[in-house]
């Protein structure tokens, strides 16, 4: 062990009464974030900024090398000596100090100062990590989710009112893991809603993303080898596109038994909505999907059907009737 | 070496204790300067009723399995490649083939994959019976209560640690199952679609999916496990084994007060120490 320092409670009081310590002053802390303002302001305004910091640096630098010199210059400098008193028997050495309330300002100890300090300073760094971390586990799940447009090639190969089962890949970057089923018929032409007197093309397309779980529906009926008509092989902007020509009586969940009708409204099972479908637009005669969309039903058919139509939800998640309220609030989707 | 003979020791005797000298040193040289030796005895060597039964080693069995999923898992993690990506070659997903890679061409991978993959179920299944015989015996009770909670949220990491790996084939089933649970969580009210979408990394599962649950499976919720087990471990030994419910013995009784035997100074030799020395005296690593 070394020779025992004097603690500060058994220091001397001739040895303060020697010492020539400048008074404590703040001026110093002020000339830092001068110079950290001047920092800054490099990086962003130099003109406005650095100017801002270099007076303040320049001021409190000022003040400071005034107080430091004060004595030099003959000014009397009041010291004061750091005191204590000495303790009482019954005093409990262990009591916090400024636990007594109303004191103006509580004397705070070396030790509960360095304890405080250290648990802060350990804060602040803790909090400096993790934030961005926390941030960047989260964020990228929820921001820049881009939207895919899939072109499914000129509408003159839909023949109006027949169905086909298409798949495509949604992200060619992406890869297989993007490629996406839907169902799509040619209703022909109807009235534009907007403007009666036009005529617009118009596509029933239902994702085969079960609502209930999220399961690939199948199309209960025939297809292409039993119909006796072609594959459709495509090649589009999203790579190859294929078509398998289908006669569905309702579409069929094989995970848990959802049904639903061609239209995509639930008719059996644990789905909880009508099947959701894409949105698409007609670019220079191809018939290009957008993103999809969520239905609770689907009246008439065709053409003609009046679609309720909601923003994208997950499966198992209802859009109408009470349940809504349980999801008042998605992540932004396409 | 404390050992008094009676009469003059035997040469097989005299080379006996050299040996024994000879494995004690390092083991003495360890504890004086850590206490490790003590300390192990001090975890393993515990006082437990007298009528414990094999009821009560399901947990060591728990943790046994916990710990072959973890080695196992750590040789996989050498071989498995977490990628969405296809094989330009062979047009397959490179995961998927890493894994048939890994049971069909390494030599052995077949058995230490078949470890993990059924030690999976095993270690579920061996906690729920370690859950089932504490709930019977109810050793849940005072004062072990927040060991109940431990264990129950070891239980949810475990599940967590089978819903994460289930993805990592990357196959058809790995693939749909996964949109099933994560669906599932998607229709928890309020942050369910929230919940989804972050368990995905997007809006649809694709390759940052699969390297997410490979760095949950094999790095996040394995450290919480390892921290969730200690801290069960510590509680145990604080608290204490209960006797089963038949058990004749005293519901609460104090223990005599004997002298732990984990507490004596060197590892087989009991140190002689003055009359009216007070235990803690005797303590590894109290020595000077």
């Amino acid at each position: 062990m070394e020779p025992e320092q004097p603690s500060p409670d058994t220091e001397q009081e001739s040895l303060h009464e020697e010492a020539h310590l400048p008074s404590p002053t703040l001026w110093p802390i002020g000339f830092a974030i001068g110079i950290v303002v001047v920092l800054v302001g490099l990086i962003i305004n130099p003109l406005l900024i650095s100017t801002v910091g270099a007076v303040i640096a320049i001021v409190f630098g000022f003040l400071w090398a005034r107080d430091a010199t004060a004595e030099l210059r003959g000014q009397t400098v009041v010291v004061e000596p750091e005191r204590r008193e000495p303790k009482k028997a019954d005093q409990a050495p262990a009591a916090p100090p400024g636990a007594e309330e109303g004191a103006a300002l509580p004397p705070v100890s070396r030790s509960v100062f360095l304890e405080g300090a250290t648990l802060g300073l350990g804060a602040v760094i803790g909090a400096v990590i993790t934030v961005p971390v926390a941030g960047f586990a989260v964020l990228p799940s929820f921001l820049r989710q881009e939207l895919s447009k899939v072109d499914l090639g000129p509408i003159s190969a839909f023949p109006v009112g027949r169905w086909f089962i298409a798949t495509f890949v949604l992200d060619p970057a992406e890869g297989e893991v993007s490629r996406r089923t839907a169902f799509v018929r040619n209703n022909g032409t109807v009235a534009n809603p907007e403007k009666p007197s036009e005529q617009v093309p118009s596509f029933t397309i239902i994702s085969n993303h079960c609502v209930h779980l999220g399961c690939p529906v199948q199309a209960n009926g025939p297809t292409g080898s039993i119909l006796g008509e072609p594959t459709v092989h495509e090649h589009t902007a999203n790579g190859p596109v294929q078509f398998v020509p289908v006669v569905p009586a309702g579409y069929g969940c094989p995970c848990h038994g959802g049904q639903y009708d061609p239209e995509g409204n639930r008719i059996a099972g644990p789905p909880v909505r009508a099947l959701d479908r894409y949105a698409f637009e007609i670019d220079h005669g191809r018939l290009v999907l957008l993103g999809t969309y969520s239905v609770s039903h689907v009246v008439g058919t065709g053409g003609q059907a009046k679609i309720y139509k909601y923003k994208q939800a997950g499966p198992g998640q209802h859009v109408d009737g009470p349940e809504q309220w349980f999801y008042p609030l998605q992540p932004t989707q396409n | 070496m404390a050992t008094t003979y009676r009469r003059k020791p035997t040469k097989a005797e005299l080379r006996r204790q050299q040996m024994e000298e000879v494995v004690l040193y390092p083991l003495d040289w360890l504890e004086e300067r850590s206490g490790l030796v003590g300390g192990i005895k001090y975890f393993l060597f515990r006082k437990v009723p007298s009528d414990v039964n094999w009821m009560q080693t399901l947990g060591s069995a728990a943790l046994t399995a916990f710990l072959v999923q973890a080695i196992t898992g750590v040789i996989l993690a050498m071989y498995y490649v977490p990628s969405a990506a296809t094989d330009p070659h062979t047009g397959k997903p490179v995961a998927w083939e890493s894994i048939v890679n890994i049971s069909d061409n390494l030599t052995m991978g077949w058995l230490v994959r078949g470890m993990h993959r059924w030690g999976a179920s095993v270690f579920i299944i061996l906690m729920f019976l370690h859950m089932g015989r504490v709930f019977l015996f109810g050793a849940y009770k005072y004062p072990r209560e927040l060991n109940w909670i431990v264990g129950v949220l070891i239980l949810v990491m475990g599940m967590m640690e089978g819903f994460t790996g289930y993805l990592l084939p990357w196959d058809q089933t790995a693939y749909w199952a996964t949109v099933v649970g994560i669906n599932l969580n998607g229709t928890a009210p309020i942050l369910g679609p929230w919940l989804a979408q972050f368990l995905r990394g997007g809006q649809a599962i694709s390759g940052d999916t699969l390297t997410r649950f490979y760095s949950l499976h094999m790095l996040v919720i394995p450290a919480a496990i390892i921290g969730l087990i200690t801290l069960h471990l510590y509680l145990v030994v604080r608290l204490g084994v209960t006797s089963p419910p038949w058990s004749k013995d005293a519901a609460g009784g104090e223990p005599e007060e004997e002298e732990e035997a984990s507490l004596r100074p060197g590892l087989t030799r009991p140190v002689p120490r003055p009359a009216g020395a007070s235990p803690m005296q005797a303590e590894p690593g109290g020595r000077e």
